[in-house]
């Protein structure tokens, strides 16, 4: 009979929570490891540039504690990719530091490997002048100004610098940013299963049960990998696994469900098999790994673009509605005209809700909405132009007096006071780069760290 | 018979693909849908181009995907996600357009 490792998955990104009656199904199951995925760049820009979590610190304690208790009992390794949703130092340090305390409290002992993934700008110039960068998009051009201007980068490590972590015997292992399923695919391929299957299968498990029926992105997984092929089942009787809803998590968030490129390699899906087993398992076969010749990583960056001031406001009036392209142009002009002679620099984005809001450009429907809402979003070069600049426009929007007004006392709705809101910095990915390099482990030196104990 | 792809499909979604590409997955209800759209190759760049109002070279190739029976379209994003001017970081709201094209089958 052919050999069995498990994998489980609590969650679909670490802090996004499990129920313990599905994860404690799953531990009496004797999984071989427990992984998690922790990041994404989908929330946008800001939490890779500013180096804060987009998770919340005390949602992603409680699913440390539980993976970290039951992965100890059981001795197996528990490792949590990106951390802090976006890898970076600042990322990695406060995963670390939420596991010391959870170690403090609970009198745990252990032994954790800690993988930063972030890029040196001395080494990333170096590597742009020996054209080892290649661009994946034309309308971000790299340059040693942004190199320079990046808060900070990252690259996605590939299952190697894992492995090394579980060679070294950590039973906690937290990495910086990494290519998504190497957290469940590590164990695996050091163990010599198939690198497609592993890859195939950890693509699947990343975001937990998202795959099943229903989804969910809060509820556990388990995979079960043999040397021909993977089965995958969710843990609550809830829920099920159809070849339907697996084979379709492959389309998920990528631009080709056949051709999966990550570090070292191209898992090809050309030939997999999807298969109902029971009614709520699903057997996956025939997917390939093709190592590519030249070893790349993807590198993301992010830097400041300037500070953001939100209003936000509403209007019933149909004579206002009516014209509100018109006043957004003339109390554009007039913002512009009461600051010709300051040497400001800002952006006046307005965002109108129930007319174009969602769609912008690509609405299909032309006529407003009986009431819309109105989001003044001004960026500027200092925190306080942007408020300047927003106050300025709430204001002169309140009161302009344009063609047929009949509401003279002023037009907008306020739902809140203070009726402006600073957001603090804006950034934007800078960096989305492939990034050439000969061994796989050097950009990502693997820490080893003694937690709790005599120190 | 003329059919809009919301009658034909049970799944239409768009996500992002990483911080530069919207990528949008339609999942028929049945074989027969998917292999008429499939075989007949109903939706083209140029009506997705004319239903986003965006030039045919932003679109990327379309890929159609038997186990799923799901085809997908890329959109080189107009705005990168979070970018100042944004309106729908995670991209996933970008998919009405599509619901209302209408196909004669």
């Amino acid at each position: 009979m052919s050999r069995e490792l498990r994998i489980l998955a609590p969650t679909a990104i670490l802090g996004y929570g499990f129920p313990e009656e599905s994860f404690l199904k799953a531990i009496e199951k004797k999984p071989h490891v427990i992984s998690v995925d922790a990041g994404s760049t989908d929330p946008g820009p800001y939490y890779l540039g500013v180096g804060k979590s987009f998770t919340d610190r005390q949602a992603v304690k409680r699913d440390l504690e539980l993976m970290i208790q039951y992965g100890l009992e059981l001795k197996i390794p528990v490792i949590v990719g990106t951390s802090g949703g976006s890898g970076a130092k600042s990322h990695l340090k406060w995963t670390e530091d939420i596991i010391l305390e959870i170690a403090k409290e609970k009198g745990f002992t252990f032994k954790m490997a800690v993988i930063p993934a972030d890029i040196e700008k001395s080494y990333l110039k170096e590597a742009l002048a020996k054209d080892k960068i290649i661009d994946m998009y034309d309308s971000i051009p790299l340059s040693n100004e942004e190199i320079d201007a990046s808060t900070n980068v990252v690259a996605q490590m590939g299952i190697e610098p894992i492995v090394k972590g579980i060679e070294g015997g950590a039973d906690v292992i937290i990495t910086g940013r990494a290519y998504d399923p190497t957290v469940f695919a590590a164990l695996p391929i050091k163990e010599g299963y198939n690198p497609g299957l592993a890859f195939h299968l950890g693509k699947i498990l990343e975001c937990a049960c998202i795959a099943s029926e229903p989804g969910s992105g809060s509820d556990c997984m388990m995979g079960y990998l043999h040397d021909d092929d993977f089965e995958i089942e969710p843990l609550s009787d809830e829920r099920k696994c159809t070849t339907l809803s697996v084979s379709a998590h492959t389309l998920y968030e990528k631009t080709d469900p056949y051709r999966l490129p990550g570090p070292g390699g191209l898992l090809d899906l050309t030939h997999t098999k999807f298969e109902q087993v029971t009614d709520r398992r699903v057997r996956v076969s025939g997917s390939v790994f093709h190592p590519s010749e030249q070893y790349t990583v993807k590198l993301e960056g992010a830097k400041s673009v300037g500070y953001r001031t939100v209003s936000i406001a509403g209007t019933r009036d149909e004579i206002m509605i009516r014209q509100i392209d018109d006043i957004i142009e003339a109390v554009k002009a007039r913002t512009k005209d009461n600051f010709r002679n300051k040497e400001m620099n800002y952006k006046i984005n307005f965002i109108i809700y129930g007319k174009n809001g969602v769609m912008g450009n690509w609405e299909v429907i032309k006529e407003p909405a009986h009431e819309l809402g109105i989001i003044i979003d001004v960026v500027g070069d200092t925190s306080e132009t942007a408020n300047t600049i927003c106050s300025f426009v709430r204001s002169s929007m309140l009161h302009y007096g344009y063609n047929g007004r009949i509401s003279t006392a002023g037009n907008l709705a306020f739902p809140f006071s203070p009726s402006d809101f600073s957001c603090g910095e804006v950034y934007n990915f800078n960096m989305y780069h492939l990034l050439k390099i000969d061994d796989p482990t050097a950009l990502f030196p693997v820490k080893m760290v003694t937690v709790g104990g005599e120190q | 018979m003329k059919i809009t792809l919301m009658e034909a499909a049970k799944v239409i979604r768009s996500k992002n693909a990483g911080p530069f590409t919207l990528t949008f997955d339609i999942l028929f209800k049945d074989e027969n849908y998917y292999n008429t759209f499939k075989e007949k190759q109903l939706l083209t760049k140029e009506i997705m181009a004319e239903a986003y109002k965006c030039d045919v070279d932003v679109i990327e190739e379309i890929i159609y995907f038997d186990p799923s029976k799901a085809m997908k379209i890329n959109i080189h994003r107009p705005i990168a996600s979070g970018d100042v001017g944004e309106r729908d970081v995670y991209g996933a709201q970008q998919h009405v357009p599509l619901t209302k094209l209408e196909f004669e089958i």
